[in-house]
């Protein structure tokens, strides 16, 4: 699903490279983390997934398409197969949830009857049932991430890329947060998680990347967050 | 696309802009109205001339009692007359077109109604002061006005020959003066709008730059993100229009209108040319904003 072949990142200005021979491959339905210290290239790993850079060596396979040969007016349509979730949330404060929710679909051109049909479902999901109409300075951090979860998960995509969706929310909250996207991996969505929680890893015994400089220093099938944090 | 949440989206960049938006309208509205004027004074310009330009005449003003002119001595006589009216007559068909003597009478008879409306002025001057004249229409007024100006300048009995074309020129290289003035302020005005267009196109996808960014990750086409503020542009410059093709209707009927009752005939424009001139401030206007829009969110709204 996701694939990085030799992949090295340096950007403009800078000596060091962001990600430096990175080499793996992920495959559909499998839940990862992305775990190392600030600086180690996981949010660069994203970012390039995600086509909002382009590596300086090396090739990347997402959802089957290289993105190398993949044109600028295709990338849209790259990111429709991509949900996106963040640690501030990026909700429109002037939406309410459900329209929160919906820009997601109204903005790629989806017919009103549809999203009618589907937004509810996925807020029911994400464990929001009843709180269609309120705006995101009435919700809690964790009922903010769960809409930005919800928006991210709406157009089914094949990968969620979570860019630490904990790091603002306290643990105990933190616990419902990955309940939904264990329940979003159920789906048979592939989740990429990079996060620096060692708790959340620890608990969930998923796959475990970790980077460090740029480098893949670790990658274990049933991994833990490390004894060295 | 579904059309009513980018026309919602467009709403709410305007209003969010409001103080812009308003400049930005303003700005479109008076540089499309100057704009619209200098070509409705192009076209005056170019109607009136090729009026006159079959009218002009020469005038040879023939000596009163009272000319100051050391060629005159008194009143012309009948003999000067004769050789005058013989001189241009033998140049019929050839310099001269025609030919038409007004006398003391009819050349005061025509100075009273000029100056219906000035009782004043037109009882201080008596029939003899008003001088008799011959008035010529030439054949081609370029090339003959040397060769009849020669004829019959300096002729005994001739006070002085005007050529009519020189005080029309003056008149309309005021009017080309006016004209260049209108269209050089209205294309600093059109610089000034390009710039204000980019300048609220900016402004206006900063402020929705995080609903820009939500769309482009959720996998919004460009065109998706675009539109609103193309659209934006182009509706500023739509109402910049509507307000200026009020002013350009107000130019018309007001001011060329009103210049309309110097001259005794009919070169006004018509309605028609107002309206050439409208549709023609509007594709500028549009265009301007449109292209401006495209090319600013071009350079500040990568996907």
């Amino acid at each position: 699903m996701i694939e990085f072949q030799n992949v090295t990142k340096i950007y403009p200005n800078q000596n060091r490279a962001a990600l430096e021979n990175v080499d793996l491959t992920i495959e559909k339905g499998e839940f990862v983390f992305l775990v190392g210290p600030s600086g180690s290239g996981k949010s660069s790993f994203l970012r390039l997934a995600l086509r909002e850079e382009k590596p300086s060596n090396g090739r990347i396979l997402v959802a089957g398409k290289d993105l190398a040969r993949l044109p600028n007016y295709k990338v849209p349509h790259l990111r429709r197969r991509i949900g996106c979730v963040f640690q501030d949330f990026r909700l429109l404060p002037n939406k309410s949830v459900y329209q929160n929710v919906a820009f997601a679909l109204e903005v790629i051109g989806k017919p009103r009857r549809f999203i009618k049909r589907v937004v509810p479902e996925v807020i029911d999901l994400v464990g929001l049932e009843g709180k269609h109409d309120r705006m995101p300075t009435e919700l809690s951090g964790g009922e903010q991430q769960r809409v930005a979860m919800a928006r991210a998960f709406v157009n089914r995509p094949q990968i969620l890329l979570a860019d630490e969706p904990t790091g603002n929310i306290d643990p105990a909250t933190s616990i419902g947060i990955m309940k939904v996207l264990d329940r979003i991996n159920r789906t048979g969505t592939t989740v990429v998680m990079a996060t620096h929680d060692a708790a959340i890893v620890d608990s969930m015994r998923k796959r475990v990347i970790e980077l460090e400089y740029g480098k893949i220093v670790r990658d274990q099938v049933r991994g833990v967050y490390g004894q060295a944090y | 696309m579904r059309s009513n949440f980018v026309f919602q989206e467009i709403w709410i960049g305007l209003r969010r802009n409001l103080t812009m938006t308003v400049a930005l309208i303003v700005v479109v509205a008076i540089s499309l109205s100057l704009l619209g004027t200098g070509l409705l004074f192009i076209k005056q310009v170019s109607s009136t001339r090729t009026y006159w330009q079959s009218k002009v005449e020469i005038s040879i003003y023939l000596c009163t009692a009272d000319s100051a002119n050391p060629n005159c001595h008194g009143e012309y006589t009948q003999a000067q007359y004769d050789q005058i009216n013989q001189t241009l007559t033998s140049m019929k068909g050839r310099q001269v077109q025609d030919v038409f003597f007004q006398n003391h009478d009819q050349a005061y008879a025509q100075f009273k109604q000029f100056f219906a409306n000035d009782q004043a002025y037109v009882s201080t001057v008596k029939a003899n002061d008003i001088p008799a004249s011959f008035e010529v229409k030439l054949v081609n007024p370029q090339r003959d006005y040397n060769i009849v100006y020669s004829a019959v300048n300096g002729a005994a009995g001739v006070d002085l020959v005007v050529n009519e074309m020189t005080i029309l020129d003056k008149f309309y290289k005021l009017l080309d003066g006016l004209r260049n003035a209108v269209v050089i302020v209205a294309l600093i005005l059109v610089v000034a709008a390009v710039l204000l267009v980019s300048n609220t196109i900016r402004l206006s996808a900063f402020n929705r730059r995080r609903e820009t960014g939500i769309m482009r990750l959720v996998g919004a086409s460009n065109l998706y993100i675009q539109m609103p503020f193309l659209l934006e542009g182009v509706i500023a410059g739509l109402l910049g229009w509507v307000l200026a093709t009020g002013l350009l209707i107000g130019v018309k009927s007001l001011l060329l209108n009103n210049l309309q009752q110097y001259f005794s005939y009919n070169v006004g424009l018509s309605t028609g040319d107002l309206v050439q001139v409208i549709v023609l401030a509007m594709c500028v206007g549009v265009l301007l904003c449109g292209v401006t829009s495209f090319v600013t969110l071009r350079r500040y709204l990568r996907v």
